[in-house]
């Protein structure tokens, strides 16, 4: 929270993402201000993972721009674009860790954009690297498992690796894509108070995509939600109405929304 | 279907009998045209291979007649195999065996010679196949050139028979096991770097997505991401080809590319049938051993696979 704010924040401009024939993402304007914990809604298709991607650069937007403070992430190219990618740091839906390595390893991996090409392929880490991953492990409560290969491990506890790898990145924005969508209720809650804390403590400013509208009210400052690309509510948990929410996941003929229908408790996906 | 159905007005177990048989028509017709084509086939090759060929022959009274070659050869078979069948009596087995394996002094000397051979070649074969497999795979190529380069030069080096190889070496290197080595090794590159290849494509690549959003290179999303997935494959195919290339290396030396393959190319130059079964017992013996450790190894790592 000692961060100069205007420094940090993260905009979006006009950008999109044709897909051969559909535009994922289509003219997305945004600001994030830093430190802020956003939520991105919107039923499946809607473009929200193709958004966190241009934003972590994972994939290139076809027109529109991304920067960061003053610095124009949509430029960037090698080893610049993967610091950038290091400074945003991503976590998935199925946790893309390796399986085969231990977990102290997968945590490592989140320092490879600051290694040279020899220490990186000898899998040569330093001891404050080392510190810096058993830090995270524990911030985690998952120190005990830092020898066993993350196959091994529940899929809660992987996505906590994840997010330890995220956290040795030392990144400034911290990237969500469904975080919760393949665990069980209290592995979900585990993570999100994960995120929640990571984003109170150190200020990291969060964006994380939730197709659990519960979920989004009780840990987001601020949601957006998307519909066939574009942003189609921009406002708090209090702002996002029944009406808004129709509008959203385009229900027609359910009289009412249910909201347990969306809801990680009952665990069933937003019909899409 | 169901439209001319309507047309017809069939009741429907009249239409499906209908249906039915033509069905078997369609089938029974497709059958005889593909069997047809395959006799066809089969029989210009056979012809093309010489196997209707009549050649003379002198009968036991001194007259020639004319007789079909497969008949006529088989029996040369047998007489060929005769004479490679030492003299072994019970009691002077140990000098009737001393006089089978009379150069094994020189033999044993080959056999390290071969093995070394297939296990210099392999590791080569290795680190060329490993190292190309990752440009050659379709899913972690960094460009269409790359791949179509790396998978045409895979192509060239296995498609050339390790003997033809050889000849090219110990053109270049003169004779001896160097030839050999490099003969070997290259045509392993081709086929390993192309089976790692086909591993390394059907690999998960979430893992190489988490390793590329944290930052990492391609050459760290292969290391940290691809490698740990397809090692234990790599080792099993390597053993593999190791089995392979022992087979290789018996025979290379028939060019002049080192190991026991050039005491074939001596004793059949002076007639020394004997020894031509003692050096097939040689690389069988050789072969079984190999095959049956590195069966056992790669079982291991298998079994490790599992575990873990």
């Amino acid at each position: 929270m000692v961060r100069a704010m205007s420094h940090q924040d993260l905009t979006l401009t006009g950008l999109s993402k044709a897909f051969s024939e559909t535009r994922a993402v289509d003219r997305v304007s945004l600001t994030v201000k830093s430190g802020q914990f956003v939520g991105v809604i919107g039923r499946s298709g809607a473009g929200k993972s193709t958004l966190l991607r241009l934003v972590n650069r994972l994939i290139d937007p076809t027109e529109g721009s991304v920067s960061f403070g003053t610095q124009e992430i949509t430029a960037l190219r090698g080893r610049p674009l993967r610091r950038w990618r290091a400074e945003c740091a991503m976590i998935f839906q199925q946790f893309n860790l390796v399986e085969r390595l231990d977990v102290l390893t997968n945590v490592l991996i989140g320092r490879l954009a600051h290694h040279g090409f020899v220490s990186s392929m000898a899998m040569r880490f330093t001891d404050a690297e080392r510190a810096m991953a058993l830090e995270a492990l524990d911030r985690l409560s998952l120190v005990p498992q830092a020898l066993q290969r993350a196959g091994t491990l529940s899929g809660g506890q992987q996505q906590r690796v994840a997010i330890a790898k995220a956290l040795v990145q030392q990144p400034k924005i911290m990237l969500a894509d469904e975080p919760i969508a393949s665990l069980d209720p209290a592995n979900a809650t585990l993570v999100m108070e994960a995120l929640k804390t990571i984003n109170s403590e150190d200020g990291l400013t969060v964006l994380v995509n939730l197709h659990t509208l519960d979920t989004a009210r009780a840990y987001c400052d601020r949601i957006v939600a998307m519909r066939d690309g574009r942003v189609m509510f921009d406002g708090t948990a209090r702002q996002l109405t029944d009406d808004v929410v129709r509008d959203i996941y385009g229900i027609e003929g359910l009289q009412e929304f249910n909201e347990a229908v969306t809801s990680t408790a009952a665990r069933v996906k937003v019909p899409a | 279907m169901t439209a001319t159905a309507d047309i017809d007005a069939l009741p429907p177990r009249a239409a499906f009998e209908r249906d039915f048989a033509a069905q078997r028509r369609r089938a029974r017709l497709g059958w005889a045209i593909g069997s047809i084509l395959f006799f066809a086939a089969f029989l210009a090759t056979s012809y093309i291979g010489d196997f209707f060929k009549v050649t003379q022959v002198t009968l036991p009274d001194g007259s020639r007649a004319e007789r079909w070659i497969v008949p006529a050869g088989i029996p040369r078979l047998g007489e060929y195999i005769s004479q490679t069948i030492p003299v072994l009596r019970w009691d002077s087995l140990g000098a009737d065996l001393a006089e089978w394996f009379w150069r094994w002094k020189v033999w044993a000397k080959l056999l390290l010679e071969t093995i070394l051979i297939a296990f210099m070649a392999t590791t080569m074969g290795v680190v060329g196949g490993f190292l190309l497999s990752f440009p050659a795979a379709r899913n972690l190529a960094p460009n269409r050139w790359v791949l179509w380069i790396t998978r045409r030069f895979l192509e060239i080096v296995r498609t050339v028979p390790d003997l033809v190889w050889a000849l090219i070496f110990v053109f270049c290197f003169s004779v001896g096991p160097l030839a050999g080595v490099l003969a070997i090794a290259t045509h392993a590159t081709g086929a390993l770097g192309k089976l790692y290849s086909e591993v390394n494509e059907n690999i998960d690549m979430k893992p190489l997505e988490g390793v590329k959003a944290a930052g990492g290179s391609w050459f760290d999303q292969i290391r940290y991401g691809a490698v740990p997935q397809v090692l234990p494959n790599i080792i099993s195919y390597t053993l593999l080809r190791f089995e392979i290339n022992v087979r290789s290396s018996s025979i290379i030396g028939y060019v002049g590319a080192g190991g026991l393959g050039q005491e074939f190319r001596v004793a059949m130059s002076f007639q020394e049938y004997t020894d031509l079964s003692a050096l097939f017992l040689i690389i069988l013996a050789t072969v079984i051993v190999i095959d049956y450790g590195s069966e056992r190894l790669r079982h291991r790592v298998i079994g490790m696979e599992k575990d873990g």
